[in-house]
């Protein structure tokens, strides 16, 4: 395997607001250089929280506990939020879920582009306007100089997440973090926002951290999985053998529920209650056991 | 055929739009360019298209909450289209919808027991307050929530228990044609997969016509006997999922087939019709 860019080790959390109830419980994951890694679950598996962790931002109401984010060597968790500023947007980069929200609807896209090439690259306002219609053009764009003139709310859905993946490739960031990017897209639309997402990023040798709880996206964009539940690392391995050869019961159960248009009898398959007992009585032993470390 | 409830034929309809540039009246923008659709009793028929494709507004005409511009809405014999909102009232239980979002839908100031018991009570189901709370406890046991869930608010539910809630809402009335918008699609996998279990067992059991709207095709697939796919206010193609799935008759219908990633691996998925997306785009 190559060099890992990014080495998450035992990292757990909990929610202050919920009687300290843990939401991440030792969850340790590597990003290879190059390598684009899915983080797949449920809703409460945590997935957002270790996206959020990475950058810094994480809610009040969660509190990190114990574990490190190395990247490049350094522990995030420990830089001040000067430094870890500087990480962020020149050495890792964001593709948020809902490109509707993400951009300012106020300032047009040419100063939204800009302003990280300026900040993080130190660009002239010449250089960066121009560094920004390259970048569109990549992202194929037809008419870069009419979406830079633009505001968010002239472009569409696909066009507005193209620019957003735009911005973030624009600054050659080592990590990419992806957070579910393609769940408010048509799905035609999401094809060809994955493929872009993979070519920008085997172009560039970017890792990307994949956030999603679609099975069928990460299977198709994916060199590695890590599958959460309840903030608890289920599975991990290479995509094709999660998917064909699944070890965990959960990731099983996971694949059984998902419904496929090729295979109408199979998919919509309930959790086998002998499995959801199992998953519990899992959780339960992890916490018991983290309380005894605790107390011991 | 005599098993149609529900039959639209060459349903037009437009949204006003507000007055251009020094108030000048601009012509209703169409988004439904005469569309042709029938459910039969007992039978579930999807409406598939992305975003912009008309299918919302479609279901809302089937219901008879937008006014068509033209065309027509038969349902069990009577044309809801030439109805007033008064003569149109006494179908109102037997034509029912589930939405999407159940937080949303459903109040979150009224218990569950008072969402689900007025309108019992106000359709004439039930003599009493206790023979209506009857009836809901047996939807409630055969959707499978606790009938204490008569005592909770929306917010204190799951998404899951939500959309289970939205389904006994709907099935209390004794309906016969459910409209179904976008359902699942804020559910995890597993719960979606309970509640469209639930729905296809229900939908056989009271020979339910469901219009199941869903941009998702590999639901469509699983719950589905026809389907018609939309694009642009148009039906670009309709017919038995098993031959729609198998061997599209529309350009529109195999780029979105194709779309769809599976959970299984395939290198190529990709690039693969780079060419084909660019000319059914085009």
């Amino acid at each position: 395997m190559t060099m890992p860019r990014l080495a998450i080790e035992a990292l757990s959390a909990v929610s202050l607001r919920d009687g300290n109830r843990p939401i991440l419980r030792r969850v340790s994951l590597v990003v290879g250089t190059g390598e684009v890694h899915g983080l797949v679950g449920e809703s409460g598996a945590g997935k957002s929280t270790i996206a959020k962790a990475i950058l810094g931002i994480i809610p009040s109401q969660v509190r990190v506990t114990s574990g490190r984010i190395g990247f490049e060597g350094r522990d995030l968790l420990s830089l001040s939020s000067g430094e870890l500023r500087a990480v962020l947007g020149r050495d890792i980069a964001l593709v948020p879920q809902d490109p509707s929200t993400a951009l300012n609807p106020a300032r047009r896209i040419e100063a939204q582009m800009t302003d990280g090439l300026r900040l993080k690259r130190g660009f002239s306002a010449a250089e960066a306007r121009r560094r920004a219609r390259a970048l569109l053009d990549e992202v194929q764009i037809r008419d870069p100089d009419g979406v830079l003139a633009s505001y968010p709310h002239q472009l569409s859905g696909g066009m507005r997440q193209r620019v957003l993946i735009a911005a973030a490739f624009g600054l050659e960031p080592k990590l990419v973090i992806a957070d579910e990017p393609t769940t408010a897209l048509d799905v035609t639309v999401q094809k060809q926002i994955l493929r872009l997402i993979r070519a920008l990023q085997e172009r560039h040798g970017t890792s990307v951290l994949f956030v999603s709880h679609d099975l069928g996206v990460v299977a198709k964009i994916c060199d590695r999985l890590t599958v959460l539940y309840m903030g608890k690392v289920m599975e991990q391995g290479s995509t094709a053998e999660v998917l064909t050869s699944p070890r965990h019961a959960y990731t099983r159960a996971l694949l059984a529920a998902n419904p496929r248009y090729d295979r109408p009898d199979a998919g919509l398959e309930p959790t086998p209650p002998a499995v959801v007992a199992a998953l519990r009585a899992e959780i339960a032993a992890f916490d018991a056991s983290a309380a005894g470390a605790a107390d011991g | 055929m005599a098993d149609e409830l529900l039959v639209a034929q060459g349903l037009v309809v437009a949204y006003g739009r507000p007055a251009g540039q020094f108030g000048r009246r601009r012509a209703p923008a169409a988004v439904l360019h005469g569309v042709n659709i029938a459910v039969r009793r007992g039978e579930t028929v999807g409406i598939v298209g992305e975003s912009g494709s008309g299918k919302t507004t479609l279901g809302r005409a089937l219901l008879g909450l937008v006014k068509p511009a033209a065309g027509s809405v038969v349902f069990d014999g009577i044309d809801i289209t030439a109805l007033d909102e008064r003569a149109r009232r006494p179908l109102r239980r037997r034509m029912q919808m589930i939405f999407q979002d159940p937080m949303s839908s459903l109040n979150p100031r009224h218990t569950i027991g008072r969402i689900l018991i007025e309108p019992v009570l106000l359709h004439g189901l039930a003599k009493d307050r206790t023979a209506a709370l009857a009836l809901v406890h047996g939807v409630l046991d055969r959707v499978g929530l606790p009938r204490d869930t008569v005592d909770r608010y929306s917010f204190e539910l799951s998404g899951g228990q939500r959309q289970r809630v939205g389904i006994a809402r709907a099935v209390v009335l004794k309906p016969d044609f459910v409209l179904a918008d976008e359902i699942v699609s804020g559910l995890d996998v597993s719960t979606q997969a309970q509640v469209l279990r639930l729905l296809k067992e229900l939908t056989g059991e009271m020979r339910l016509a469901l219009a199941f709207i869903s941009h998702d095709l590999s639901v469509v697939r699983s719950v589905c006997q026809r389907v018609v796919v939309m694009r642009q206010g148009h039906v670009v193609e309709e017919g038995p999922c098993e031959r729609v799935f198998a061997a599209p008759l529309a350009a529109y219908t195999r780029m979105l087939i194709d779309a769809v990633p599976l959970p299984a691996i395939d290198p190529g998925w990709l690039t693969r019709g780079d060419a084909g997306e660019a000319a059914a785009i085009a």
